[in-house]
């Protein structure tokens, strides 16, 4: 059987809820990048998908901005979580909350 | 005809202002400031003597000598230009401004000599002179109005030229308050007649592309309206009228807006003589005679013109009649003279009007600075009680201001005489048009008449104050001077240096030989009334609406030009045909009649003030009528009153701060209640990211993608 667009949808969609729900529950900064991370890559296969499906070469373009953008945010926010690290010896977002380090 | 001098006129004295402002206040030196100031008033001079007076010149032919700058607003229909103009009436206004100015200037270098603010003085003098010429020779109203403003604000810096006095300071504001409610009839009566004529322009100028009708020459063809009370307000030719008389009556110094110009006085005395004497309050008559088109259109407005003018000559002087103030004299003098004018223009005698102008302007400026000759020479003494023998001490001062003094009493041969007397004649011989009666006329007559008498009698109580009697100047005044800036000692009178003795000749002379070009055709049987002659084709006349129109336009030809004239002429001479001889003999009795009012008054201040200089006057004209102290208590406390207690503390306080305050708090407690979205937690604002995007998902899903 051929793959069909909206099985793509589909794991796009499931990807994307568990980056979410990650984000959400996870404590660890860690681990809430990685989150982020599933869902920019969750809306590229989307973007992928679609190209295929219509032909057309501006969804994979897309992608490319996407994961150059990803990068840049990793590059900064892995510094800022070593940054964060350094002064307090924890990963645990929720003690990260006076708006300062 | 278009002329690109015409342009110079006006911006010499500006370019003298602004060397002067820039340049003057770095040298400091008094001949350098003198030089520039007094030249650029010079160019003027010249410039405008030669467009009045050279081949086809603005006084020697009908068409006006026309310079358009530039287009200055167009929107729509509307359409003012920076634009000169000179033609009968502006030409003769344009050549005594400039020619007395120039005077005024020479005397003033003398004047003010040793000042520290030399140079600013003369700046706004010069800037007085742009905006008064821009005022006289502009085309249209709006251009007008801006000479309009410019000769009050330069009213305003010169009358608070010592501003270091509160009483200077307070009678700048004065003045500039007063005048801003005249003001505001002006611009109203500009905005009505556009609004009626479609135009704002004096003379039709199609080489600059202008419309062919103008707001004057609108009128011409208009009926006549009624002589009712109701046409004040039916929004034509009666309500332009009168909101432009409004304008005129607080340039002009009417009541009730006349009491800015007695305390005027505490400017410098060469800007009493210039602004406040002999140019800008005659502006208002000016724009009066200006737009005489309009106003022989309407009667009722005329009425009130002469009512006005009747009323403030009598009052203003039995006030006059009772100061002690040199200077005050002078003013309601002026007041008084002024309302002459305006007593003339309301019985539709435009050109005695004009003629009155210009007599006037030699006399009264020469009176003025005659005045400040003295002021000068006494050490900077204004009080009349503290003169009194200085014709010895000031010989050329006491012989010149005897010319001004016969003059305005209106002594025979004198210039004060003729324009004088014609105004009484023409008051007199009024045709109902614009009266309730011929016999109002009468009335009229009768008061201009006291009016003439009175001035007799406080001019020759100046005069002997200051002149003749008892030397009263080394006196001690412990008593009656209690001011700090009086305690100087005895002073020593001594005569002014040539820089002001010179122009007080030349002024005598003019106020000497200056009637000449008014002599009526009753005295000597021969038509030799110039002035007359001069403005006859450019102002309108009473009663007779429909006559074609005189103003000319710039493709004619010469040879219709020269026919024009003729006509002109032709009916100058057919008016003098129609005096009968009964007429002829009742202006000469009557021409009579005023020498002896002149002499008897003359004879009546000498018998009363010659003996008793000091003679206590009665303390209700030396209170002025307590006038100031009514309006203080009428308008000025209540409006004060008005604004601290329900503008500011009311509306100020509560609905303005009230207002921002409210909006201030609204938004503290905004901030207040966002400030619990900001807590701080990661998780947290993940979560509210989620619950947006949920919604707005929740919305397309609902709506549907707009355009999908």
């Amino acid at each position: 059987m051929e793959p069909q667009l909206s099985w793509y949808l589909a794991l796009s969609a499931i990807l994307f809820t568990i980056g979410v729900t990650g984000v959400i529950i996870k404590r660890n900064v860690i681990a809430m990048f990685m989150c982020i991370e599933l869902m920019l890559n969750a809306v590229n296969l989307t973007f992928v998908a679609f190209a295929s499906f219509f032909q057309d070469v501006t969804g994979q373009l897309f992608v490319f901005i996407v994961m150059t953008v990803a990068a840049a945010e990793a590059a900064v926010g892995l510094g800022i979580i070593i940054a964060i690290f350094r002064n307090r010896e924890s990963l645990d977002v929720d003690e990260a909350s006076i708006l300062k380090l | 005809m278009e002329n690109n001098l015409l342009s110079l006129i006006i911006f010499a004295p500006l370019a003298g202002a602004a060397i002067n402002w820039f340049i003057g206040r770095r040298v400091r030196d008094e001949r350098f400031i003198g030089v520039v100031a007094c030249g650029s008033v010079a160019i003027s001079a010249v410039v405008a003597f030669y467009l009045a007076f050279m081949s086809g010149g603005a006084l020697r032919s009908t068409t006006p000598v026309l310079d358009h700058i530039w287009t200055w607003l167009q929107v729509g229909d509307f359409r003012a230009d920076f634009a000169l103009a000179m033609d009968r009436l502006s030409g003769t206004y344009a050549l005594f401004i400039t020619f007395v100015g120039f005077l005024i200037h020479v005397f003033a270098v003398g004047y003010m000599h040793g000042e520290a603010g030399f140079y600013r003085f003369f700046a706004f003098l010069n800037l007085f002179m742009f905006s008064m010429l821009t005022l006289v020779l502009a085309d249209n109203f709006v251009l007008m109005f801006v000479g309009w403003e410019g000769v009050g604000l330069c009213s305003y810096l010169l009358i608070g030229y010592y501003f270091d006095k509160k009483e200077a300071g307070d009678a700048a504001k004065k003045a500039f308050i007063t005048n801003r409610i005249g003001d505001w009839g002006f611009v109203l009566g500009i905005m009505l007649t556009f609004f009626v004529t479609g135009s704002v322009s004096f003379f039709a100028n199609p080489a600059a592309g202008e419309a062919a009708h103008t707001a004057l020459s609108f009128f011409r063809n208009q009926p006549v309206e009624t002589f009712t009370a109701g046409a004040i307000f039916a929004g034509g030719a009666t309500s332009i009228a009168v909101l432009l008389f409004i304008g005129a009556a607080g340039k002009s110094a009417q009541i009730p807006l006349y009491v800015w110009l007695p305390d005027a006085m505490a400017g410098p005395t060469p800007v009493s003589a210039l602004i406040h004497a002999a140019t800008m309050v005659t502006a208002g008559v000016y724009m009066i005679v200006r737009c005489s088109e309009i106003f022989v259109h309407a009667p009722t407005a005329m009425f009130i013109v002469a009512i006005i003018g009747a009323a403030t000559a009598l009052f203003a002087a039995t006030i006059g009649l009772a100061q002690n103030d040199i200077k005050k004299v002078l003013a309601y003098s002026t007041i008084s003279q002024l309302g002459y004018m305006f007593l003339a223009c309301g019985v539709g005698a435009f050109i005695p009007a004009i003629f009155h102008v210009i007599t006037h302007a030699f006399f009264k400026a020469l009176l003025f600075l005659g005045s400040g000759s003295v002021i000068h020479g006494m050490h900077h003494e204004q009080d009349m009680r503290r003169m009194g023998g200085l014709k010895k001490y000031m010989p050329i001062t006491f012989a010149t201001m005897v010319t001004g003094w016969l003059a305005i009493s209106g002594v025979p041969i004198f210039a004060g005489f003729f324009s004088k007397d014609e105004i009484l004649w023409k008051t007199w011989s009024a045709p109902a048009f614009s009266l309730p009666s011929t016999g109002f006329s009468k009335f009229l007559w009768a008061i201009a008449a006291l009016t003439a008498f009175l001035t007799a009698v406080y001019m020759t109580r100046m005069m002997v104050m200051t002149f003749w009697g008892k030397e009263r100047f080394r006196e001690t005044h412990e008593s009656k001077h209690q001011e700090p800036d009086h305690h100087h000692g005895p002073v020593e009178p001594h005569e002014s240096p040539w820089l002001m003795t010179v122009p007080l000749v030349v002024l005598a002379v003019l106020s000497t030989v200056g009637g000449f070009i008014g002599i009526p055709y009753a005295f000597v049987g021969k038509d030799v009334n110039v002035i007359e002659h001069t403005l006859e084709p450019v102002v309108a006349k009473v009663g007779e609406s429909a006559v074609a129109p005189v103003e000319t336009h710039a493709s004619e030809t010469p040879a219709s030009r020269a026919e024009a004239e003729h006509d002109a002429a032709a009916a100058g001479e057919a008016a003098h045909a129609t005096h009968s001889s009964e007429e002829l003999n009742a202006e000469r009795m009557l021409a009579g009649l005023s020498v002896l009012i002149a002499l008897l008054g003359i004879g009546a201040g000498w018998y009363m003030f010659q003996k008793r200089p000091l003679l206590q006057m009665p303390r209700l004209l030396e209170n002025k009528y307590y006038v100031d102290e009514v309006y203080d208590a009428a308008l000025i406390r209540p409006i004060e009153a008005g604004s601290r207690e329900g503008l500011w503390k009311i509306f100020d306080v509560g609905v303005i701060d009230g207002l921002l305050h409210s909006i201030g708090e609204a938004v503290t407690e905004m901030g207040r209640l966002a400030r619990y979205l900001q807590a701080g937690f990661v998780r947290g604002y993940a979560a509210i990211i989620l619950f947006g995007a949920l919604i707005l998902i929740g919305i397309f899903a609902y709506l549907g993608f707009p355009g999908v």
